[in-house]
């Protein structure tokens, strides 16, 4: 057989049938559902009188329009979001659909959830009604995001139509400095190779850097490969990854691990496989990144000023600057936040959380600052308060609150005015998308830490400095 | 009525790079449980301002593009969000086709999906006809053959690739489901197989649930 990449292993094994050059029928092992992506997939699926073909492959979560505020329990009060909330719950029991809901002690994000509770087992194909699907490929499962219809045709059949993507290698090698994360290197990437650098292809991200990932930043990694247009984003899963699984996923007894040991370990490209497109980084050349723009690849190193574009685009460059009250030349260093938030499926889990304790204990949040920290996860939110950090949190002064998707998309009750410049966690800063005129710049988790301390955009290398 | 295979009418330019499916559809307009009422909310701040007026230098609020049926855009357009209310919101709106050098992956699929023809031409062409689109004094028109797969417009012809089984999708509307529970016992046989190979995915997310409730 032809030497192949792991892209196309997990194709293979999952191609029910090939459809013809472009498109094959692949069984899909897990589906994740929201609230707000699956209510017409259900009413399509009710008028034409389907049935879900295998419902104990599917699995749903309120996420997005849940409030996120301290009170229990948990209430909707948008009537129109209690609504979708309560069609889920309908849906769910109509069609023996397990369903993290409302005031499940356990719900959380999609993405941090299913994770971290054993759900995604290397070699899986997983998607679910959200971009962000992409994150499985941490643990070597091919996972990406998918619309409506084909949501309701994953209910329908458990496979979907799949026109095969590209394939791209990114290499990185070196060791990420001191102060820096896979956040900084995914900006980084995104940044040079542009928002739709990706786009058609899916990623196999390699080398020596991202074996010294943790699988959860790994997540975080392969969560933002969709800014770059990503289809996919994968890692072949190693024995890192495969203790992650393991030890969350009790049902893969003695009975079934040699079987599943030796599967996982045929996952990674082979030798000579070939990408159609390669792309090599050097991670000692990560620094703290942060966006300048409206877009994920409009991204600088701390250190770096706004750039100066000319020529194509121009004009979406300079509205992008309207929009953020930035110049060509300007330095992100010292420009004042009025809000932080760390949260959502990109910078949620319990290693983002400690890094954010970590830059902030025994500190104060600045003064006329709203500062929020959302955890990905009832489980996250229990182990934050169970290790502490929650406390030093909270006497940071940062608000602690309950899990969910939040102000990453603004779809509950957690929106920035006009005009507020938020440091954020999250994976877009689109024209609005924390709220209507409002300024979302993107860095990590220990980045909007220390932005929340300062009251500005800082370079939380610095800030260590300042306070030895 | 138009023959089916022809797409033809008013061009708008939407000269923006990577307009994502947030600006496309915002959040506000994504809390139904149909799909009802999404041409409201098309390029709603865009079209709109911070008081729910309307912004008359934005193109599709101009008197001469009221009856627009086709989107001249930049690259990349429909990144980001899956959200398929950025497609249904399209479709309500009046626009039966959105021309670009390229769109966001999910995106692209949920038109063709909806029956929303996404027209990926070259990079050059689609540069060039954004900027007729832009200078024409009067709203441009544009004709678009799926049949064909060439976008005309102004005595120019450009070609643009669309795959047969989209090309078919678009013309006959083919239900991809029922399509594809035609190979119901496929399925069957392959699941079969496949369980069988690794037990440890079969059942995986109602075995993980019940589990956690027994804790």
């Amino acid at each position: 057989m032809n030497p192949r990449t792991l892209y196309r292993k997990l194709v293979d094994s999952h191609t029910v049938a090939r459809l013809d050059e472009q498109n094959v029928l692949l069984f899909c092992d897990l589906h994740l559902m929201n609230e707000y992506t699956s209510p017409q997939a259900f009413a399509g699926l009710h008028e034409k009188h389907r049935a879900v073909a295998m419902p104990g492959q599917n699995v749903a979560v309120v996420s997005h329009i849940i409030p996120t505020h301290a009170t229990v329990p948990r209430v909707i009060r948008d009537p129109a979001s209690a609504l979708q909330a309560s069609i889920l719950k309908r849906n769910c029991a109509r069609h023996n659909i397990a369903l993290f809901d409302t005031d499940d002690a356990l719900q959380g994000i999609e993405h941090i959830i299913a994770p971290e509770h054993g759900m995604i087992r290397p070699g899986m194909v997983v998607i679910c009604g959200d971009s962000h699907t992409t994150t499985y490929g941490a643990l070597g499962a091919l996972g990406f995001g998918i619309g409506t219809s084909e949501v309701e045709h994953v209910l329908a059949t458990q496979t979907l139509v799949y026109r095969m993507a590209q394939e791209m290698r990114i290499r990185v090698d070196g060791r990420l400095p001191v102060g820096t994360t896979s956040k900084d290197l995914i900006l980084m990437i995104i940044s040079r190779i542009g928002a739709q650098g990706a786009r058609g292809y899916a990623i196999e991200f390699c080398g020596s850097a991202i074996d010294a990932l943790s699988v959860e930043a790994r997540f975080t990694l392969c969560n933002m490969a969709v800014e770059a247009g990503a289809r996919g984003a994968l890692i072949a899963p190693d024995a890192a990854a495969i203790d992650y699984v393991l030890q969350r996923a009790p049902d893969i007894d003695s009975s079934m691990r040699t079987a599943a040991l030796a599967h996982w370990s045929t996952l990674n490209s082979d030798a000579c496989a070939m990408f159609d497109v390669e792309h090599r980084f050097d991670a000692t050349d990560v620094a703290p990144y942060v966006t300048w723009g409206t877009s994920p690849d409009q991204a600088i190193p701390i250190t770096d000023t706004v750039p100066l574009v000319e020529g194509a685009h121009e004009g979406s460059i300079a509205k992008a600057m309207r929009y953020t009250g930035l110049e060509a030349g300007m330095s992100l260093e010292g420009l004042p936040v009025q809000h932080v938030f760390i949260g959502s499926c990109t910078n949620a889990r319990i290693e983002d959380l400690r890094e954010v304790a970590e830059v902030v204990k025994g500190r104060r949040v600045a003064p006329n600052l709203r500062a929020m920290v959302v955890p990905g996860s009832g489980a996250v939110k229990a182990q934050a308060e169970a290790e502490g950090i929650a406390q030093v949190l909270i006497d940071a002064g940062f608000e602690w609150r309950q899990p969910g998707c939040s102000m990453c998309l603004a779809m509950n009750d957690d929106v920035l005015e006009p005009g507020q410049r938020c440091a954020s966690t999250t994976n877009r800063n689109f024209e609005g998308r924390q709220g209507r005129g409002a300024i979302t710049h993107l860095m990590s988790p220990a980045m909007a830490a220390a932005a929340a301390l300062a009251g500005h955009i800082t370079d939380v290398r610095q800030l260590g400095a300042l306070h030895a | 009525m138009r023959d089916k295979h022809l797409i033809e009418g008013i061009a708008a330019p939407l000269d923006i790079a990577n307009l994502d499916t947030d600006q496309i559809m915002p959040k506000q307009f994504l809390r139904g449980i149909d799909k009802e009422g999404l041409d409201k909310g098309l390029l709603w701040d865009l079209r709109f301002d911070g008081e729910g007026r309307e912004r008359a230098e934005f193109v599709l609020n101009r008197p001469e593009f009221v009856d627009t049926s086709v989107l001249v855009c930049g690259p990349n357009f429909g990144c980001g969000s899956s959200r398929e209310h950025a497609v249904w919101g399209l479709q309500q709106y009046g626009i039966e086709a959105v021309i670009a050098p390229g769109f966001g992956e999910i995106f692209y699929s949920n038109a063709m999906n909806n029956g929303l023809l996404a027209v990926m031409l070259p990079m050059a062409d689609a540069a060039a006809l954004l900027a007729q689109a832009c200078d024409s004094a009067v709203p441009l028109r544009i004709e678009i053959d799926i049949l064909e797969r060439v976008v005309r417009a102004g005595g120019q012809e450009s070609s643009f690739a669309l795959s047969d089984r989209h090309q078919r999708m678009l013309l006959d509307g083919l239900d991809m489901i029922g399509a594809s529970l035609t190979h119901a016992s496929d399925i069957a046989d392959f699941t079969r197989r496949h369980w069988a190979q690794q037990p440890w995915v079969r059942d995986v997310a109602r075995r993980t649930k019940q589990r956690l409730e027994r804790r």
